[in-house]
């Protein structure tokens, strides 16, 4: 068949290639169309190939080292800081101090981390999947739209602080629910308002498209709508996993259940002990990270089309 | 068997003059017209009162297989015109009328394919699936659709792209898939909103090659809008002059240009043409760029490049 391979930069004059079958009758069988000459070389197909997986990796480290080295510079400078000036572990704990504290309570942070993480995880999918279909009802619906914006923006800007003391009293001292419904409605918003961004965001041309076809709604909403929409709903995922894990540790700050990093961090400072408190704020940072990376991976598993040499050229 | 590059001869003996006809095509009495558009005008309303006239007074008719262009300056509404055609917006006064039916029948009859001046691919759908996509919307089983798809790609040159996502496409590339994708029906019209207007020199040439080569091997009708004289005039068999404020079809130019590469049946000679072979085969890509070249560097290529130009600028614009 076709060996149609892209010659850059040489060009045929109008003479016969071969003196084959250019029966013309047919478009399938043999193929008189020889791809040569691309004057338009497409962006990532021509790759830096030389130097091979030697450039990809520098090109990696390149990205991953300055960070890691500021890291570990940063923390050096908070470790020579503390000595040289002798700063009370009240004001700021060495890192040296915090990290031993972390090993001693090691086994303390893995139980309660993964408390932590349950409920963030728990309110992390609940508010997902609510903020989902809250945004596919309200892109069908201009009605529902109205009605659910101003709710969505209320419920945003009310703070976390308030809501978690009366949903504790809402529930039993024993119930991992009040932890949860705040992560889920922290969650609700930005994946609610971003779908919504995507499912409305279709480009004109592919909705003239689709009315040159003459596509139903349905239809429409199955091939365009809703996967043009997915980069959106992804942001949105991104955006509430680390707001997810932040609520579920601020959540135990205000009474319930006390088995996650919260509560540990809140008796920490109470008897003193401010390096194991930064110890447990530690983990919950590793949780939060830990959690954004699973949905980082998530989104680069559901969207294969951008996973390319890094060319977003879309003319 | 090699293609035979046609009228060659006639081309070196004296060139027919370009003619300018103001209304229907030559053959007034033949087969029903592919397109019709009377008395069309469309005003848009505009944000705060008032209201912009695109188009008034609009009178054109596409016979079946004619390759037409409209060409002017912007503001003209040349593309408002073929989205009437496209029932994509609705006339304000006047009709429209695709192969006999009203245009809005004829869109949900799918009679036509369209490609815009963005390619509009679906960035989640590899080149493949782009093509497939009014094959799949229209219930086409999958290995019918896969089939049709590659036969496309084949055509205009992607063959081994099918499989590419189409970031990873130049903007050439992605204008051919959305022309293929536009002829995945075989749909007896075709309508192109300056589909290469975002190329640079070189590839727009080579895309109105092929373009003219696949409208051989089709013989469908097409519509075209344009920016590019020397492009309307190699490409047309008619080219229509528009003017802005109002929008208006000011002239339709009579292209006769001989050598170029037409639909089988019709001689190179346009009207007058007499005892000229049509070109038999489909010409390799190669072939067309070559046949092109030839076509290009004509007098009477000139001669109605020119023309074009002066009924412009008699319209007012450029």
């Amino acid at each position: 068949m076709t060996a149609g391979v892209a010659v850059a930069g040489s060009t045929v004059t109008g003479s016969t290639v071969t003196g084959d079958a250019v029966t013309g009758s047919t478009v399938t069988g043999a193929a008189p169309v020889r791809e040569v000459a691309a004057p338009d070389v497409p962006p990532g197909a021509v790759a830096a190939r030389g130097g091979g997986g030697w450039a990809r990796t520098r090109a990696r480290l390149a990205v991953v080292l300055p960070p890691l080295v500021f890291g570990v510079v940063a923390v050096a400078l908070w470790e020579a800081y503390v000595q040289a000036y002798d700063i009370k572990p009240y004001l700021l704990p060495a890192p040296s101090e915090i990290w031993t504290q972390f090993r001693h309570s090691f086994r303390v942070i893995v139980d309660t981390s993964k408390a932590t993480g349950s409920n963030a995880l728990v309110g992390l999918v609940v508010g997902l999947v609510t903020g989902l279909v809250a945004a596919l009802v309200a892109a069908s619906s201009k009605v529902v739209d109205g009605l659910l914006a101003p709710v969505a923006a209320a419920m945003n800007a009310i703070p976390i602080i308030a809501l978690a003391p009366l949903f504790n009293s809402m529930f039993s001292t024993t119930s991992s629910v009040p932890r949860r419904l705040v992560v889920a409605i922290v969650v609700f918003f930005p994946v609610y308002v971003n779908t919504v961004r995507g499912l409305r965001q279709v480009p004109e041309v592919q909705r003239e498209l689709m009315r040159s076809l003459a596509v139903g709604r349905w239809r429409f909403a199955r091939t365009v709508q809703l996967p043009g929409a997915i980069p959106y709903f992804f942001t949105g995922f991104r955006l509430a996993s680390s707001l997810a894990v932040i609520a579920a540790v601020v959540a135990e700050y205000f009474g319930g259940r006390q088995n996650g990093l919260g509560s540990r961090i809140t008796s920490a400072a109470a008897n003193t002990a401010y390096p194991r408190a930064w110890a447990f704020v530690l983990a919950a940072c590793v949780l939060g990270i830990a959690v954004y990376l699973l949905a980082g991976l998530l989104e680069w598993l559901a969207t294969p089309w951008r996973r390319g040499s890094g060319s977003t050229s879309s003319t | 068997m090699t293609s035979t590059p046609p009228q060659t001869d006639q081309a070196a003996a004296g060139q027919a003059a370009p003619e300018q006809v103001t209304a229907a095509p030559a053959d007034g009495g033949g087969p029903a017209p592919a397109v019709e558009v009377r008395g069309v005008d469309k005003v848009f309303p505009v944000a705060g009162g008032g209201a912009t006239v695109a188009l008034t007074g609009i009178d054109l008719t596409v016979a079946p297989g004619e390759f037409v262009s409209l060409i002017g300056p912007s503001g003209c509404g040349k593309s408002t015109l073929l989205r009437l055609v496209a029932d994509l917006v609705e006339p304000t006064r006047g009709a429209v009328r695709v192969f006999g039916e009203p245009a809005r029948a004829a869109r949900q009859s799918k009679r036509y394919g369209i490609a815009f001046q963005q390619a509009g691919l679906l960035e989640w759908r590899t080149v493949a699936g782009n093509v497939e996509l009014p094959l799949q919307v229209h219930g086409v089983k999958k290995r019918e659709r896969r089939e049709r798809a590659r036969e496309l790609l084949e055509l205009v040159g992607l063959g081994d792209f099918a499989g590419h996502w189409p970031a990873q496409l130049s903007g050439g590339m992605q204008q051919r898939v959305a022309i293929a994708r536009a002829l995945a029906e075989r749909p007896p019209l075709l309508l192109l909103d300056e589909p290469f207007g975002a190329l640079d020199e070189m590839t727009r040439e080579r895309m109105q090659a092929e373009l003219a080569r696949i409208r051989l091997e089709t013989s469908t009708t097409v519509i075209l809008v344009t920016h590019s004289i020397p492009e309307a005039v190699f490409l047309s068999d008619r080219v229509a002059v528009m003017s802005p404020r109002p929008g208006r079809i000011t002239e339709i130019i009579d292209v006769d240009v001989p050598g170029r590469v037409t639909a089988p049946g019709e001689s190179g000679g346009g009207a007058g043409g007499a005892g000229v072979p049509a070109v038999s085969a489909v010409p390799a890509v190669e072939d067309a760029v070559g046949q092109a070249e030839d076509v290009r560097e004509q007098a009477a290529f000139f001669e109605a490049v020119t023309a074009v130009r002066e009924a412009l600028r008699a319209g007012g614009g450029s």
